[in-house]
């Protein structure tokens, strides 16, 4: 596993610029070094601004002890897709906004002193969608717990399988399931993070999978979008319908763990599963 | 019977059609030979089908997939499963009409079959949601897996959904979740799994039970992550350009074999199986009855091995070191630029 260092530049570069900014949570006008120092939280309302792939590992693993794995890796554009425009060049654009070569970082690292492999999603990169890349950064990432029997935590923030690598996009979501079979047939310990948004086909597979299901507050979580339900059922949705208050209450989560405290939380729940 | 002119590209068919039996109603009520004529235009019409079904658009292909004549799970189950005992309901909620599954024996096997089911009437299409499953769905097909496994019975299972169901109550009663167990369950289930898609393979809702050691797919259907109309609605921002992403989504029979997600395509009689649906269903049973024998000779730890290769081998990435050299170089000239303001994250203070 090669060492990589996580670069603050891009980390923060995505945040729309500006000294200030409103909280979509409770519209207030906020100072945005606040937020970027305080986990991505509202001062306010303490809503949970979406973090990038790194930011979040930053946050989450010990000062330094991340090492990448997989992190060459591209997409191949297997269909040779083209909407408005190919998918090919929509990578390279993508590629530049993020400063990273698809949605998905994983790698070992360290939780207040606990080795795990920790992965994690970027809601920036084509909507943190799981074509290929995703696919087999996850998959290797589950691997790579049963082989050397660590713990796997995954932070998941997607749109879904990604449309632009069409079927081979959606047997990502059976590739990641049957790892987790292996794993969990080898005895090893998956914690799955749901952070906003996380939907479709990253919800219908890896990320519901966990041993221990957590989620961040008030994130909308579920399999078809807000919108297309609507359009099927034909009338409002109920208050609150997929969000993360929502699916605890129908048996879906473990528990809600705010940002600040989701280190301690794994850390505790590892000590609990460790052999 | 050839059913009524549905598709657009059909129409010339069913004119032709009116022709003949124009021409054989005379036949039969007046003297005179008109075989001659009538052979003629027979001819002429499966040139035509032919011809018509020879240039069909991956667009066409979708439409020809949805007919509304096209045979449906119950019709095979009703043409090839012999002693079919249906088993009902998830043990947790309900029984999902969209979801058929039981006991049967095809070509003398016993099999458990798992099938989706669009109804053919109103009212059964009603019942069935259009062939959309809810969780309850999925949970029973899972619950009808694990029998089979028990009984060492090869799991059989039909294919043709637009979707997983996306309403409030499905998502309640955790959809994702649902799929998401039946991936993981079926990559490691401890009995053949075969699979065909029959009509409409929509995403997850296919995938749900589409996990196994065989995939066919007829030769008229499709199997995608996205209906094309939802994804010309999200990429190309109209649903009207369905054409278009039906073409970009590489979503037919022949894409899928060499895109290696099935394995073989089953043809169908001449104009699709709604022309002919008891040559469809003969065609089908000897093909499913293959598959299970097939799966069935193999020993189990060797099939569960491939079976995993299988789902493991698909995708398509690049190792590409010098691009991720360039992106960090980049990132790292972007940083000196930036002030050093958030050169230090906050850590958890507990």
């Amino acid at each position: 596993m090669a060492k990589t260092t996580v670069h603050a530049a891009t980390q923060e570069k995505r945040v729309p610029e500006g000294l200030w900014l409103r909280c979509p949570g409770c519209e207030n006008m906020i100072y945005r070094k606040q937020v970027e120092e305080s986990f991505g939280l509202c001062p306010d309302c303490q809503h949970h601004f979406r973090l990038t792939a790194r930011r979040r590992i930053a946050l989450l693993a010990d000062e330094g002890s991340f090492e990448e794995m997989l992190a060459d890796l591209r997409s191949a554009d297997p269909l040779n897709f083209t909407d408005r425009k190919p998918y090919a060049e929509r990578l390279v654009e993508e590629q530049k906004k993020t400063g990273m070569l698809d949605a998905a970082v994983v790698g070992k690292a360290f939780i207040k002193g606990r080795p795990l492999i920790l992965g994690a999603l970027d809601p920036d990169f084509i909507m943190g969608s799981m074509g290929s890349v995703v696919g087999e950064k996850v998959t290797g990432a589950i691997e790579k717990a049963a082989e050397t029997h660590l713990p796997l935590v995954i932070v998941s923030t997607s749109g879904g399988a990604r449309m632009m690598e069409g079927i081979i996009s959606l047997m990502q979501m059976a590739k990641t399931s049957a790892a987790l079979a292996r794993l969990d047939d080898a005895g090893g310990l998956f914690i799955s993070v749901l952070v906003n948004p996380c939907t479709a086909g990253v919800a219908a597979s890896f990320a519901f999978l966990g041993d221990i299901i957590i989620a961040e507050p008030k994130a909308l979580i579920g399999f078809a979008g807000p919108r297309v339900i609507f359009q099927t059922m034909k009338r409002e949705l109920p208050e609150g319908f997929q969000t993360s208050e929502f699916l605890l209450e129908h048996g879906f989560l473990d528990m809600i763990v705010e940002r600040p405290n989701l280190r301690s939380e794994l850390a505790a729940l590892i000590d609990y599963c460790g052999k | 019977m050839a059913p009524g002119p549905i598709l657009e590209f059909e129409k010339p068919f069913a004119a032709l059609e009116e022709e003949i039996q124009g021409l054989e109603k005379v036949q039969a009520e007046q003297p005179g030979d008109l075989s001659a004529e009538v052979a003629a235009l027979r001819r002429t019409l499966v040139e035509m089908i032919r011809k018509t079904y020879g240039g069909l658009t991956p667009w066409n292909l979708v439409q020809v997939s949805r007919h509304p004549q096209r045979p449906l799970a119950r019709d095979y189950i009703d043409y090839f499963v012999s002693d079919f005992k249906e088993l009902h309901g998830d043990r947790y909620f309900g029984d999902d009409a969209a979801m058929v599954t039981g006991f049967g024996k095809i070509g003398g096997e016993k099999i458990m079959l798992i099938a989706e089911h669009k109804g053919r009437d109103t009212k059964e299409r009603v019942a069935c949601h259009f062939g959309c499953p809810h969780p309850e769905g999925y949970r029973k097909a899972l619950r009808a897996m694990r029998l089979a496994e028990k009984y060492a019975l090869p799991v059989v299972t039909l294919i043709d959904t637009p979707g997983a169901f996306p309403g409030i109550g499905a998502e309640e009663r955790g959809q994702a979740q649902a799929i998401a167990i039946n991936l993981m369950e079926m990559a490691r289930l401890r009995t053949p799994i075969v699979s065909v898609v029959i009509g409409e393979g929509g995403s997850g809702g296919a995938l749900g039970i589409g996990v196994g050691d065989r995939m066919g797919i007829l030769q008229y259907a499709y199997y995608s992550v996205i209906s094309p109309e939802g994804c010309a609605a999200i990429l190309w921002k109209t649903a009207k350009l369905a054409e278009a992403a039906a073409a970009s989504l590489r979503l037919t029979p022949q894409h899928l074999l060499e895109l290696g997600i099935v394995d073989e395509i089953i043809p169908e009689p001449l104009g699709g199986a709604h022309r002919n649906p008891r040559d469809m269903a003969t065609t089908l049973e000897r093909k499913l009855v293959g598959f299970v024998r097939q799966a069935k000779r193999m020993p189990l730890e060797k099939l569960l091995a491939r079976r995993y290769e299988r789902i493991r081998s698909v995708g398509k990435v690049v190792s590409d070191p010098a691009a991720l050299v360039a992106l960090n170089a980049a990132a790292a000239a972007e940083k000196a630029e930036a002030a050093p303001a958030n050169g230090n994250l906050p850590l958890d203070a507990n």
